[in-house]
C-alpha cells in the first residue's frame, strides 16, 4: 500500500479523500493556490504545497506543477478528485512516465470515454442501449421524415453546431418532422453558418439516472446501484438519491450489466460512472460515462456500505476487490443536498465572501457505512438516520469568485426513503450559513415538495416547479400556527428576561401576560400561553393547544423546539418586536405584540417596498470601479453595466433584461453597501 | 358622594378624547397614533400615571378663552420600561396643534424637575406645530423654561427625544439639547426654519421631508440617531434602547440576566483581518461577535459610517462601542466620525457606561475640506473626549493604528485602562509606504531599494510588538478570544474610581 498520496484538488472532496487516506493509515500532501492558503483541505492534510496563483488555469490544473508537487513530497499516488486533472489524459499518462500511481482509471479509458462521439459509438457497440438516431449528415425534408420513422416518435431534430435551443425542434409526427427539419435548417445556418442537422430520439420525461461501477485491474467489475439525480438547476446537479425511486430490479440490473460491459470494453478501472436517461417507461439510454470520483458519490456509500475512495485507492495499488457482484447489497435510502453559495433570492446568482457563521448539524453515524466501520468521521456519535456533511469551508473562511460555488454536501440516510428525507428536513432547518447567500431555503423547499417526495420527477423538475425563480416556500396553514407558538413563546421568554433588568422600582415590576397577538405571512393569530417549568401550553383561536418545549435561550441564533409534539427547528434572528425565522425554506418575519400593541400595530400604514425591478442594486458591499454604460442608453440582457470591486475581486453586474437607462447614482470610487441603487432604468 | 365619583370620571374621560374623535380619525389617517397611545406602547401596561391631566391655559387673546382644552396639548407623567422608572411627556397633536403654551410647558417643565429630583430618565415625544402664537411671547419663555430645564438635567438623568411628528422652529432646541433623538420615517420632521421661509430667503425649493425628514437628519446632518418604519416600531424600539441606559448618573449601567457565556472563543475572528492589509473587513462582525448574545443597538448607522458607534452588553452589563469601520473610507477620521464618536464618548462617560473601542484607523482624511472644515478642533472632540473620560476603557487594535488617530482611539496614553493588540496590529506613527518616502527621499528613483526599505520598515514597525515593548499595549491577544479578554478587563475594572481636579466644567473645543 501507498504510503503517501497527494490530491491533486480542493474544497470538500480533497478533504474527504483526506478523511479516507487517513484511516487507512496514507499520510496526505494538499496543493493549493494563493486563495486556498488557508483552506480547510490545507489544514487537513499532512503536508501542503503552494502551486501557484488562485485561477486553476495557472495552479490546480498545470500538470507540471502537479507533477513538481508530486516530486517535492515524494507522494507515491495522486487523486484527482473530480473537475480539474481528473478526466486529463495527459496528466495520467505523465504520472504513467513518472511511475506514480494515478488514483483512477487507465488513461486510455479516460481518453476512449472522454470524446462524446466515440463514448456512444464504443457504448453501442458493446451492446450498451443508445439513444436511436442517425448522426450522418441529413440531405432533405425527405430523408428526415424517413429516418424519424425509422427512430419512432418524437424526435428531436438537431443542429450538429448548435446550442441554446437554437436550431432544435421536436417532432411528433411527419408533418411535424418535415417542417421541423426545415426550420431548423434555417435557424442553424443563419445563427451558427453552419447548416448540418441530425435526429434523434426525444426522450420524454427524461430522468437522469446513473450507475456506480468499480473495477480492479484483475478482471472484476462490479456495479454499485443507481443515483438518482434528476433535480437539476440549469444542468447542476442539485439534489441526488439513491436508490431511484423509480427504478424495478430488473431495470437496475439491465443498467447495472450494461454499464459493467461498457467498462470492461473500455479497461476500465478505479471507480466511474455510467449516466443514463431514462424515460416514462423505464427504457434507459446511455449518455456518457465519467471517468472519475462522482460529486456524488457519497449516496452510494451510505447504501452500499463501500468507501468509493478506499477501494480507489486499493486497485490503484493493484489490490483485488474485496467483493463480488453478490455481495453489493442496497439497504435503505440516502440523501445528498448541495450547497451552493448561491442566492435563490437574486436568480441564484453566485455569492462570494466571508462565511461569518458556518455551523453544519451534527454529524451521525448510521446504515451500512457506518456498520462496515467506514464512516470518515470518527467522532460522530451512533443513531437511527445517518446525517454526512462533506464540507471544504470553515466559519471565517472566504468564499472566493475562482472556484466551483459548491462549499458542501450534506447527506442523509434512513432506512426508506420517506425517513431520509425528513432526515435531510431536519438536518437542512439545523444547517446554519450566514454571511453569504446560499441555497439552502430552496433545498428544504424541494425535500417538502409533494412531488417530490412522491418521487414524481424529471430533470426539468426545478424549471416546470420553479419558472419563475424562488421567493420563498409557502407553509401549510398548521405549520404556520406551529411557528407562531413557538414564537410566541420565546417572546414571552425573552420579554421576562427584560423585567429582571436590574434598577427596577421595587414591588412595582412588569408582570408579562399571557395573551398575545402573533403576525406573519399576512396572518395575524390570537394566542393564550400557560407557562409551567418545562414549557408552555399555546392555546390557538381554535381552541387547539399546542405544547412548546424548547431550552432555547435568548439570543441563540439555532432553535430547537418540540411543538405540538413533533420538532421544530429554526434559525432566529432578532427584528423589531419579534424574530426573523427561517425553517423549511421560508424566512419569516414573525412580530409578537400584547393585544392592544397589536390592535395599534395594525393601524400603521403599510409601507410598500419600494419597486427594485427597475433598479440595479449594489449585491455587495463593495467599490463602484466602472460604469460601462451612460443615461439614456439602451441595454441589452446581459450586457456589462458596471463593476464592483468586492474583497479584492471585480465583478461585472449585467442586465437582467432589456431597458434604458434613466439615471445613475453612483460613479467610480464610490463605496457602497448592500443593495445602495447604483442605476434606475426607465 | 357617588355622583362625585361619576364627575371625576367624565371629567378624565373627556380630556382622555383630546380633541375630540374627529381630530384622532385625522391623526390616525396620517398613519401616527395619538399621544395617549404613543404612551400606552412605549411604558409597560397600566404603569402610568398621569399628572396635570386638568390644566388649561390661561390665554384669553383672539377669542382663546372659548376653548380651553383639558390637559392643554400635552400628557405628562410617569410609568416603567421593564419596570424602571421613567418621566414621560406626549404633545398631542389633535389639541390645539400641539401648540406650546406657558402651561403646556410648565407641565412638562414638572415631571422634568420630578425626573432630575427623584434620578429617572425624561422621554419626550414631540408632536407640535410650535409655539402657540395666541400667547405671544409668553410662549417663547415657555420653551425657553424648557431648554433650561434640558441643560440642567444634561449629564444627570438620560433625555430621548422621540420626533413623531412636526418640530420647527424654536422647538427643534429642545430636542438638540437631549441625548437622543429618533423619527419616524414619512410622518416627522425637524428644521429651524420651514420651507415656505427657505424658499422666500434663499429662493431654494424644497419639502419638508427633503428639508428636515428622518433620511436628511439620519443621513445628511446627523441631528438624528435613527428613524424608524412607524409609530409602533419606534415606541418599541426606543423600550430596546432604554433598557441599556441607566437611570441616572448616580446609578450604574443597568445589568440583566444574559445567556452568553462570557468565555466563549470565535475562532472565526482568527482570519478577520484580511492577509492584504489594504482589503477592507466589516469591524461590525467583530462588535456582534463579543457582544452577549450578538444584540448591538447601533446610534448614527446611517452617518459617518467609517466609525460605528452603539450599546452592547458584556456580562449583561452595557457597554459603549466605538469601533473604525474599515468597510467605508478604510475607517479614516474624519470631521464627521469625529464628531459623531466623541458626543457617544461623552454620553458613555457621563453615564458610568463603560467604553470598548475597536480600532483599525490609518489616520486622518487628508485635503483642503477637512482643513477648511476644521478638522484640527473636531478631530480634538474625540481626542478630548476619550482623555477626559473616566469610565472603564477597554481598547482592542485589530491591524491599523496609525499616527495621531492612534493616540485618539482611547490609547494607552490617554487613559485607557486595559489595551489589547491582535497580532495583525500595526501600531506605528505612518504606514510602510509613507513613511519610506520621508525617511528614503534621496533613494525613491530606485524602486528595488525602496522595495527592500519597504519590507524592512515593514518588519521592523508593522506589528504591535514595538507597543507592547514599551508597555502602550497590555497584551496581545489572540482574535479567538477577545471576548473573554475584554469581559475580563471590564470584571477588573468595575470598582475603578479616579479623582480629578476641581473645575467648573472643560473647555472642549466645540
Amino acid at each position: 500500500m501507498f504510503k503517501k498520496i497527494l490530491i491533486a484538488n480542493r474544497g470538500e472532496i480533497a478533504c474527504r479523500v483526506i478523511k479516507t487516506a487517513r484511516r487507512m493509515g496514507i499520510a496526505t500532501v494538499a496543493i493549493h493556490s494563493d486563495a486556498d492558503r488557508n483552506a480547510l483541505h490545507v489544514a487537513m492534510a499532512d503536508e501542503a504545497v503552494h502551486i501557484g496563483p488562485s485561477p486553476a488555469s495557472e495552479s490546480y490544473i498545470v500538470i507540471d506543477k502537479v507533477m513538481d508537487a508530486i516530486r517535492q513530497t515524494g507522494a507515491e499516488a495522486v487523486h484527482p478528485g473530480y473537475g480539474f486533472l481528473s478526466e486529463n489524459k495527459l496528466f495520467a499518462e505523465a504520472l504513467e512516465k513518472e511511475g506514480v500511481a494515478f488514483i483512477g482509471p487507465p488513461a486510455k479509458a479516460i481518453e476512449a470515454m472522454g470524446d462524446k462521439i466515440t463514448s456512444k459509438k464504443i457504448a453501442a457497440e458493446a451492446g450498451v442501449s443508445t439513444v436511436p438516431g442517425y448522426m450522418g449528415l441529413i440531405a432533405d425534408a425527405d430523408e428526415a421524415v424517413k429516418i424519424a420513422g425509422e427512430i419512432g416518435y418524437p424526435v428531436m431534430i438537431k443542429a450538429s453546431a448548435g446550442g441554446g435551443g437554437k436550431g432544435m425542434r421536436i417532432a411528433w409526427n411527419e408533418r411535424e418532422a418535415r417542417d421541423g427539419f426545415q426550420s431548423s435548417k434555417n435557424e442553424a445556418k443563419s445563427s451558427f453558418g453552419d447548416d448540418r442537422i441530425f435526429i434523434e430520439k426525444f426522450v420524454t420525461q427524461p430522468r437522469h439516472i446513473e450507475i456506480q461501477v468499480l473495477a480492479d485491474q484483475h478482471g472484476t467489475c462490479l456495479y454499485l446501484g443507481e443515483r438518482e439525480c434528476s433535480i437539476q438547476r440549469r444542468n447542476q446537479k442539485v439534489i441526488e438519491e439513491a436508490p431511484s425511486p423509480f427504478l424495478d430490479e430488473a431495470t437496475r440490473k439491465a443498467m447495472g450489466e450494461q454499464a459493467c460491459a461498457l467498462a470492461e470494453a473500455v479497461g476500465y478501472t478505479s471507480a466511474g460512472t455510467v449516466e443514463f436517461i431514462v424515460d416514462g417507461d423505464r427504457n434507459f439510454y446511455f449518455l456518457e460515462m465519467n471517468t472519475r470520483l462522482q460529486v456524488e458519490h457519497p449516496v452510494t456509500e451510505l447504501i452500499t456500505g463501500v468507501d468509493l475512495v478506499e477501494q480507489m485507492i486499493h486497485v490503484a495499488a493493484g489490490e483485488k476487490l474485496p467483493m463480488a457482484q453478490k455481495d453489493v447489497t442496497l439497504t435503505g435510502w440516502a440523501m445528498e443536498s448541495r450547497l451552493y453559495a448561491e442566492d435563490p433570492y437574486r436568480n441564484f446568482l453566485p455569492s462570494i465572501g466571508r462565511l461569518t457563521r458556518y455551523r453544519p448539524p451534527q454529524e451521525i453515524a448510521a446504515g451500512p457505512l457506518a456498520t462496515a466501520g467506514k464512516w470518515h468521521e470518527a467522532d460522530a456519535p451512533d443513531g437511527e438516520t445517518a446525517v454526512r456533511n462533506d464540507t471544504g469551508v470553515f466559519e471565517g473562511g472566504e468564499i472566493s469568485m475562482y472556484y466551483d460555488p459548491m462549499i458542501a454536501k450534506l447527506c442523509t440516510w434512513g432506512e426508506d426513503r420517506a425517513t431520509a428525507i425528513e432526515a435531510m428536513r431536519v438536518a437542512l432547518d439545523g444547517f446554519e450559513v450566514e454571511g453569504i447567500g446560499h441555497n439552502l431555503p430552496f433545498l428544504s423547499a424541494v425535500m417538502d415538495h409533494p412531488k417530490f417526495a412522491a418521487g414524481d420527477m424529471t430533470t426539468a423538475f426545478i424549471a416546470e416547479e420553479y419558472p419563475d425563480g424562488f421567493q420563498g416556500a409557502t407553509l401549510p396553514q398548521d405549520e404556520l400556527m406551529r411557528i407562531a407558538a413557538a414564537a410566541a413563546a420565546m417572546h414571552r421568554v425573552a420579554e421576562i428576561r427584560r423585567t429582571r433588568i436590574s434598577g427596577r422600582l421595587g414591588n412595582h415590576e412588569r408582570r408579562v401576560g399571557r395573551d398575545w397577538v402573533v403576525t406573519l405571512a399576512e396572518e395575524t393569530v390570537a394566542l393564550t400561553i400557560d407557562a409551567d417549568r418545562e414549557g408552555a401550553d399555546v392555546t390557538l383561536p381554535d381552541g387547539v393547544v399546542l405544547r412548546v418545549e424548547s431550552d432555547w435561550r435568548p439570543g441563540q441564533p439555532l432553535a430547537r423546539l418540540s411543538v405540538g409534539g413533533a420538532p421544530l427547528v429554526m434559525k432566529v434572528g432578532k427584528i423589531p418586536a419579534g424574530f426573523r425565522l427561517r425553517t423549511r425554506g421560508a424566512d419569516l418575519k414573525v412580530r409578537i405584540r400584547a393585544p392592544r400593541a397589536a390592535e395599534l400595530a395594525a393601524r400603521m400604514p403599510q409601507k410598500e417596498p419600494p419597486d427594485t425591478s427597475k433598479l440595479l442594486l449594489c449585491p455587495m458591499p463593495g467599490l463602484i470601479v466602472k460604469i460601462d454604460v451612460a443615461e439614456g442608453d439602451a441595454v441589452e440582457e446581459g450586457q456589462a453595466l458596471c463593476t464592483v470591486e468586492a474583497m479584492k475581486m471585480e465583478n461585472i453586474l449585467r442586465a437582467e433584461r432589456k431597458g434604458t437607462v434613466a439615471t445613475i447614482k453612483a460613479s467610480p470610487g464610490d463605496s457602497l453597501a448592500v443593495d445602495d441603487v447604483i442605476m434606475e432604468f426607465e | 358622594m357617588k355622583d362625585i365619583l361619576q364627575a371625576l370620571e367624565a371629567q378624565r374621560e373627556e380630556a382622555r378624547l383630546g380633541g375630540g374623535a374627529k381630530r384622532i380619525e385625522a391623526q390616525h389617517s396620517k398613519g401616527k397614533l395619538t399621544a395617549r397611545e404613543r404612551i400606552e406602547l412605549l411604558l409597560d401596561e397600566g404603569s402610568f400615571e398621569e399628572y396635570d391631566m386638568f390644566v388649561t391655559h390661561r390665554c384669553t387673546d383672539f377669542g382663546m378663552e372659548e376653548s380651553k382644552p383639558r390637559g392643554d396639548g400635552v400628557v405628562t407623567g410617569w410609568g416603567t420600561i421593564n419596570g424602571r422608572m421613567v418621566y414621560v411627556f406626549s404633545q398631542d397633536f389633535t389639541v390645539l396643534g400641539g401648540s406650546v403654551s406657558e402651561t403646556h410647558a410648565a407641565k412638562i417643565c414638572k415631571i422634568m424637575d420630578m425626573a432630575l429630583q427623584n434620578g429617572a430618565p425624561v422621554i419626550g415625544i414631540n408632536d407640535s406645530g410650535g409655539a402657540r402664537i395666541q400667547e405671544g411671547v409668553s410662549s417663547l419663555a415657555a420653551y425657553g423654561e424648557i431648554f433650561e430645564r434640558n441643560i440642567v438635567a444634561s449629564g444627570v438623568v438620560p433625555q430621548i427625544s422621540m420626533i413623531m411628528g412636526p418640530c420647527a422652529g424654536g422647538a427643534v432646541y429642545s430636542p438638540a439639547m437631549t441625548d437622543f433623538i429618533f423619527m419616524v420615517q414619512d410622518s416627522s420632521y425637524m428644521f429651524v426654519t420651514g420651507p415656505d421661509v427657505v424658499k422666500t430667503v434663499t429662493n431654494e425649493i424644497v419639502t419638508a421631508e427633503e428639508l428636515g425628514g428622518a433620511s436628511t437628519h439620519t443621513k445628511k446632518s446627523s441631528v438624528a440617531d435613527a428613524a424608524f418604519e412607524n409609530d409602533v416600531e419606534a415606541l418599541s424600539e426606543i423600550r430596546r434602547l432604554f433598557d441599556f441606559l441607566p437611570l441616572s448618573n448616580r446609578d450604574k449601567a443597568p445589568v440583566r440576566p444574559f445567556f452568553d457565556d462570557p468565555d466563549r472563543l470565535e475562532p472565526s475572528l482568527d482570519t478577520l483581518v484580511p492577509d492584504n492589509p489594504n482589503t477592507p473587513y466589516d469591524m461590525k462582525e467583530l462588535i456582534l461577535k463579543v457582544a452577549d448574545e450578538g444584540d448591538f443597538y447601533e446610534l448614527q448607522a446611517d452617518f459617518a459610517r467609517n466609525i460605528i458607534t452603539g450599546f452592547i452588553r458584556i456580562e449583561g452589563q452595557t457597554v459603549g462601542v466605538v469601533a473604525n469601520q474599515p468597510m467605508v473610507l478604510a475607517g479614516v477620521l474624519d470631521i464627521d466620525s469625529s464628531r459623531k464618536a466623541a458626543r457617544f464618548v461623552r454620553f458613555c462617560d457621563a453615564f458610568e457606561i463603560p467604553i470598548l473601542t475597536f480600532v483599525d484607523v490609518p489616520g486622518f482624511l487628508p485635503g483642503t475640506a477637512q482643513e477648511y472644515g476644521g478638522v484640527i478642533k473636531h478631530g480634538a472632540k474625540l481626542l478630548f473626549a476619550y482623555g477626559e473620560a473616566t469610565v472603564p476603557k477597554v481598547t482592542v487594535i485589530t491591524r491599523k493604528a496609525y499616527g495621531g488617530a492612534y493616540v485618539v482611539m482611547s490609547s494607552k496614553h490617554l487613559g485607557g485602562d486595559v489595551n489589547y493588540a491582535w497580532p495583525t496590529a500595526e501600531v506605528a506613527v505612518m504606514g510602510a509606504k509613507g513613511a519610506v518616502e520621508i525617511l528614503y527621499r534621496s533613494e525613491l528613483g530606485d524602486p528595488e531599494k525602496i522595495a527592500a526599505r519597504t519590507k524592512g520598515y515593514e518588519d521592523a514597525f508593522a506589528n504591535p510588538f514595538v507597543a507592547a515593548e514599551r508597555g502602550f499595549i497590555d497584551e496581545v491577544i489572540q482574535p479567538r478570544s477577545t471576548r473573554r479578554r475584554v469581559a475580563r478587563a471590564f470584571a477588573m475594572l468595575r470598582r475603578k474610581r479616579i479623582e480629578r481636579p476641581w473645575k467648573k466644567h472643560d473647555n472642549i473645543p466645540l
